[in-house]
């Protein structure tokens, strides 16, 4: 197990090599920030002094090296608009994005799987047609109509949930967390159903084709022979079956909707990272830019790491250095 | 009806109603099993044999079901069982072990977990009597180093001790009645001899009475006390292994025999029944052998009724051996 754990820690780093270097240059090639950082009529002394702090008049790969090497040290430089460092204005909005993408895929999961699992186990049930029409609803509406519809009824006509920005927020660990108050739960809520709903649609479509086919097997025969319940065996067969490609989607949701989070982020006015990163593609904020890139593309590598730890957990079969 | 009889079965049958049609899997099946006994029920592949066991534990998955007839346990009735009360039979007093152990184990859950889930489905015990009853069963189904096995995974194991995990699983409540659907046809040959014997004691020991089926006459032949012969869903003959093998009176049941190859004469080619096993959905009128039999009249057009007693009986208008009312 320790050295799956080490192989796969190594994997993940060259991984995020590779990514920082492929960012770094993609982003250079993209338009000129100094356009975006001096006005067009600065002398061109005032030009040459700003590409010099900048460091812009290097070679590609001695910026990339120092990019690295700062990056090492946690520093990711600083932003060209708002003059502050990239990593505090990351940070500043990290949480705002994570409690969101949190909430979002845990939803989905919690309720999806459930759900899907009953429709997989009674298909032909009134309650089972309902569930799948939701999930093909959720599948083919478009999220910011949706989220313009949740506005709407829940907080235009009935007034029941604020229709945007984040509530307040309590410090824990330096950072401000909105879930931890009465109030910043109520604003979580319709940006947070708004991004799920998708989701819940995939979750209950692979927790219904899962349990489908699992319980037509021999192995849920064969326990059926033995005495079990139908309930025993949805909780002990089926769900533990299942969890392998929840866990994977599990994975992969959360880090799309912590990178791409764009839409509902601008609907909801959620001061997350979504909102960030467009302003600084609009502004050409190449640190911002490239930090986070990095940034979403550690979290995807950290997600499919803890993904591939949750496998060998749950399936004995993929843990390594055992005798057969 | 003996004293003695645990499981009496009386006119069932079970049918699947697919859009193909309605495939009467299982038609007026009546047998009945005395304690201790070993009932070989033979038959060729898509015969119903499975679709039996499954009717007799009450687990046809639709678009199966019982139709008709009787089930009868230490003489409670199970057809028309509530599912619940049916659950608590299952497993308790009537088991079953399935063809295949490859495809029956949970593949990610451990043998400890599972045969823990199958006792606490009937009983509340406590881990450390749960963990002792597990190795003691094990132990009497000849795994070796059962306390170690205890907690492997499946996939750890090899066929052979896969089917003896199940066999276990299904004796954990020393029930009644086991069902065993062709344990042994998935397995090497050498395994499937020493399984045999393991269950042929096994059951003599604990007083189980067992239900074999197998499209195998010979292993139904070394296990058996009574053989039922199954063709198109019915029981065609039924009687004592050494008379049926000595004096069969259906004319399947003597092909069955004249294929087996320790019958055949060294050198010469196995006989085989022309024909093939028909489809349920198209079985012809009247004798469902009729297509492939040599002795085919006139009013094998019409179904023949068992002939004979309880113990011994034949579905033919011209049997082999005529039973001893049709003599007279
Ligand atoms: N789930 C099912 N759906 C439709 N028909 C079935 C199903 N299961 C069994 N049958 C029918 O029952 C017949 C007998 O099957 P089975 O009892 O498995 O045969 P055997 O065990 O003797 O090989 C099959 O040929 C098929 O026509
Ligand atoms: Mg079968």
């Amino acid at each position: 197990m320790l050295g799956f754990v080490l192989q796969r820690i190594l994997q993940a780093a060259l991984v995020m090599l590779a990514m920082s270097a492929l960012v770094f240059v993609g982003v250079y090639a993209i338009g000129n920030p100094i356009d975006v950082l001096i006005s067009p009529d600065a002398t061109q002394d005032i030009r040459d002094a700003t590409i010099a702090r900048y460091g812009l008049d290097r070679p590609l790969w001695e910026q990339y090296g120092g990019f690295l090497g700062r990056l090492l040290q946690g520093d990711l430089g600083r932003s060209l608009v708002f003059g502050v460092p990239v990593l505090h204005l990351i940070l500043s909005r990290l949480p705002a994005t994570l409690e969101l993408a949190v909430a979002a895929v845990l939803a989905a999961t919690l309720i999806g799987v459930p759900l899907g699992m009953y429709a997989g186990y009674r298909p032909d049930s009134p309650l089972s047609k309902t569930i799948m029409t939701v999930s093909i609803l959720g599948f083919s509406v478009p999220t910011f109509w949706v989220g313009l519809i949740l506005i709407l009824f829940f907080a235009v006509e009935l007034g029941w949930l604020p229709a945007g920005s984040r509530g307040e927020t309590v410090e824990v660990f330096g950072v401000g967390w909105s879930f931890l108050t009465a109030n910043g739960l109520k604003h979580l809520i319709l940006p947070a159903l708004n991004l799920s709903l998708f989701k819940l649609a995939m979750m209950i479509r692979l927790a219904r084709a899962g349990t489908r086919e699992i319980m037509l097997s021999d192995t849920v025969k064969f326990a059926r022979a033995a005495g079990l319940s139908d309930g025993t065996i949805l909780r002990r067969h089926v769900l533990k079956l299942i969890s392998i490609p929840i866990v994977t989607v599990f994975g992969l949701e959360f880090g799309s909707t912590l990178a791409f989070a764009v839409v509902t982020e601008t609907i909801f006015s959620w001061p997350g990272l979504g909102k960030l990163v467009i302003d600084s593609i609009q502004s050409l904020d190449r640190p911002v830019m490239v930090a986070y890139l990095v940034l979403i593309a550690f979290l995807f590598v950290l997600i499919n790491l803890s993904v591939d730890l949750v496998y060998a957990l749950l399936d004995p079969r993929l843990r390594r250095g055992q005798v057969a | 009806m003996s004293a003695a009889a645990v499981l009496q079965v009386a006119g069932l049958s079970t049918s699947f109603f697919t859009k193909a049609g309605v495939a009467r899997a299982v038609q007026d099946v009546s047998f009945t099993l005395g304690r201790g006994e070993v009932l070989g029920l033979v038959g060729e592949s898509g015969s119903g044999k499975s679709v039996t066991g499954f009717s007799l534990l009450g687990l046809v998955d639709p678009p199966g079901r019982i139709v008709a007839g009787s089930v009868r346990l230490e003489g409670q009735e199970l057809v028309g069982l509530p599912s619940h009360a049916l659950r608590k039979v299952r497993g308790r007093r009537i088991a079953m072990i399935f063809q295949d152990p490859m495809m029956t184990l949970h593949p990610v859950l451990s043998i400890a977990t599972q045969m823990g889930l199958a006792i606490a489905a009937h009983e509340r015990v406590g881990r450390a009597a749960t963990r002792a009853r597990c190795i003691e069963v094990l132990n009497r189904v000849g795994i070796p180093g059962a306390a170690e096995r205890l907690d492997a995974f499946p996939h750890q194991i090899s066929g052979g001790m896969r089917q003896r995990v199940d066999i276990a699983i299904a004796l954990l409540h020393r029930p009644a009645v086991i069902i065993a659907d062709e344990p042994t046809t998935a397995l090497d040959v050498s395994v499937q001899a020493q399984i045999l014997a393991e269950m042929r004691s096994l059951v003599a020991e604990s007083g189980t009475s067992l239900v074999w089926i197998s499209h195998d006459l010979a292993v139904v032949a070394a296990l058996s006390d009574r053989i039922a012969v199954m063709y198109g869903g019915r029981i065609v003959e039924e009687g004592p292994t050494d008379v049926v093998l000595t004096g069969p009176r259906h004319p399947y049941t003597q092909g069955l025999l004249d294929s087996l190859p320790s019958r055949a004469k060294p050198g010469t080619e196995l006989v085989q029944i022309p024909g093939g096993t028909p489809s349920l959905l198209a079985l012809p009128e009247g004798c469902p052998f009729r297509p492939r039999c040599p002795r085919e009249t006139e009013i094998c057009r019409t179904m023949p009724e068992p002939t004979g007693d309880a113990l011994r009986r034949a579905r033919c208008h011209h049997p082999l051996v005529l039973s001893p009312a049709e003599a007279a």
